[in-house]
């Protein structure tokens, strides 16, 4: 049996914040007075997430989600509403921009504070069938704003 | 057992390593890789044969049509079929499926008539009978598992009392590796007046099957999970059913005589395969079936137990590890969950030891609703696999677990 230690790569991806924010993610749950909704899936893999929004003028001032799927997802979910709270909705645009850069493998954005935890998730860029899973939530966003 | 790992060396990608591992291929419920023999006979058919079928009046395209017709034949006594005029070529089980669906149910079904399912058929075997369904204002009744993974056989017989039209049900599931009772199924819809649909995508490549004694009325199957090229598979049928069917789809070689407004139709199988069929698939696929034969799919279905059986053994003693479906009557298909460690992740952390394994729904979801569960994982064996796989397989999900704090790193 290989009992060799798990590839960096993998202990990069699967890192604790990560793993908190799957088991305990913020602001899971739905909203009073919402004012923008949408549901996404993942049909390939089965990802779910139902995003709820209030904006008030054009600040988001709460963020709500009911989800189900893989770790990345979940925990990009939990992590991208904790950062949405009191955001213009052009900033939240804008870091959507740069969620989808890091993902992506930009190393800037990688560095970029305004992601705040978010930035754990850049090891999701070294594997390319799962960084739908990390962008789910903020095509969930988009969506939602722009829909 | 077989010995698989000399087998192995018969099929040139299994020699590849995979994020500096050797590859463990443990995804064959959903295709299996090819052995020399069958890149060979493709190749072979390219460089000496090829030519259109059924129409060349010269000695090369007669060779060609002596080459598709000699695969026919050859997968007509593999499964037992009834006669090679009972084998129409399709692009696999999905098409042949909707092939029944669309010629013998639309031609029989009628509104207030019922179709039977079960819950654990694959959407293959679920949604052309919802399509037809719908289109018919016909009921479709879907008959429910038992706890462990079976068909619920109390459950079939209130079906089979609303004298169902169709019985469609998989020979072996490719969710939960159960076996089922197909010919006593067979045997009860038939009493009841029904005509029976079997998919068997995932039986074919695993054990002997004899569709005359199974005395089911359609069979589907694929090529390309049995050994074969994708784009490969066939519909078995009683031929008096299939003559007896109107067309599935219009084109060249289906027909007889052709007017500006009409058409009479050619004779079975031809009348199910419009335009130039995938030759190369067909002698593909007999190159397959050659080397089936040669171990000889009892020892296949043998092997693949004892892998099955080894498996659910290591993976039982990791705590947390939960395994779906029946402990006997099973294939080498072995459906699992790990505590809170989602199935993709779970694909993910095994992919970097070079294990491929299946992640997701299975293209059941009705059956991952039953199980209450959103996905699994599943490992699913063939007859190249080896315990040192089920012992890599393991050790790997030791490393998830790990990962993910089940046991200490």
């Amino acid at each position: 049996m290989d009992t060799s230690p798990p590839d960096p790569q993998l202990s990069a991806l699967y890192q604790e914040l990560i793993l908190d924010h799957y088991r305990r993610p913020r602001n899971k749950g739905t909203l009073d007075d919402v004012t923008h909704s949408v549901s996404l899936n993942n049909p390939l893999c089965g990802d779910e997430i139902d995003l709820q929004l209030r904006v008030d003028g054009d600040v988001i001032r709460e963020a709500r989600f009911i989800g189900r799927g893989c770790s990345i997802s979940q925990a990009a979910a939990s992590m991208m509403t904790q950062l949405l709270k009191d955001r213009s909705i052009p900033q939240a645009l804008a870091l959507a921009d740069r969620m989808s850069a890091m993902m992506h493998g930009d190393q800037a954005a990688a560095r970029d504070k305004t992601l705040g935890e978010l930035r754990a998730l850049a090891g999701v860029s070294k594997f390319p069938v799962r960084i739908k899973c990390a962008l789910l939530p903020w095509n969930a966003l988009t969506d939602a704003l722009k829909g | 057992m077989l010995d698989a790992a000399r087998l192995r060396a018969d099929f040139p990608l299994l020699a590849q390593r995979e994020n500096g591992h050797p590859l463990v291929y443990l995804d064959n419920a959903a295709t299996t890789q090819k052995p020399q023999a069958v890149l060979d006979a493709i190749a072979e058919y390219y460089r000496t044969t090829n030519a259109n079928v059924h129409r060349g009046a010269y000695g090369l395209a007669i060779r060609a049509t002596e080459a598709y017709e000699a695969a026919r034949a050859q997968l007509a006594g593999f499964v037992n079929a009834w006669a090679p005029e009972g084998v129409v070529f399709t692009r696999g089980t999905t098409e042949a499926i909707n092939l029944v669906a669309g010629a013998y149910g639309r031609a029989h079904v009628r509104a207030g008539d019922t179709v039977v399912v079960t819950a654990m058929d694959h959407h293959s075997n679920l949604v052309p009978w919802q399509l037809l369904c719908q289109e018919k204002g016909a009921t479709l009744r879907m008959v429910e598992i038992s706890e462990d993974g079976r068909i619920d056989l109390s459950d079939y017989g209130r079906a089979l009392e609303r004298r169902p039209k169709i019985v469609a049900f998989p020979y072996v599931s490719n969710a939960l590796g159960t076996v089922n009772p197909a010919a006593q199924l067979a045997r009860l819809a038939h009493a009841v007046g029904a005509i029976v649909v079997v998919d068997g995508a995932q039986s074919t490549p695993h054990l002997r099957v004899d569709v005359q004694g199974l005395d089911c009325d359609f069979y589907a199957l694929s090529g390309h999970k049995m050994l074969g090229p994708m784009g490969s598979g066939a519909l078995v049928a009683k031929p008096e059913l299939l003559d007896a069917m109107p067309p599935y789809h219009g084109g060249g070689e289906m027909i007889s005589r052709v007017w500006d407004d009409h058409s009479t139709y050619n004779t079975i199988p031809h009348k199910f395969e419009a335009g130039t069929p995938n030759v190369e698939g067909a002698v593909g696929l007999a190159a397959a079936i050659a080397y089936l034969e040669r171990i000889g799919p009892e020892r296949i279905a043998e092997h693949e137990q004892a892998l099955a059986a080894a498996a659910i053994e290591r993976l039982t003693q990791i705590e947390g590890v939960t395994v779906y479906g029946p402990r006997d009557h099973r294939a080498g298909v072995v459906s699992f969950t790990y505590g809170d460690i989602h199935p993709h992740d779970i694909a993910t952390i095994l992919d970097q030891d070079g294990i491929c394994i299946r992640a997701g729904h299975h293209c059941a979801q009705p059956l991952m609703r039953r199980l209450n569960v959103p996905a699994t994982a599943r490992a699913s064996f063939y007859l190249y696999n080896g315990l040192d796989e089920v012992d890599a397989l393991a050790g790997a999900l030791v490393k998830a677990g790990a990962l993910f704090g089940y046991v200490p790193a």
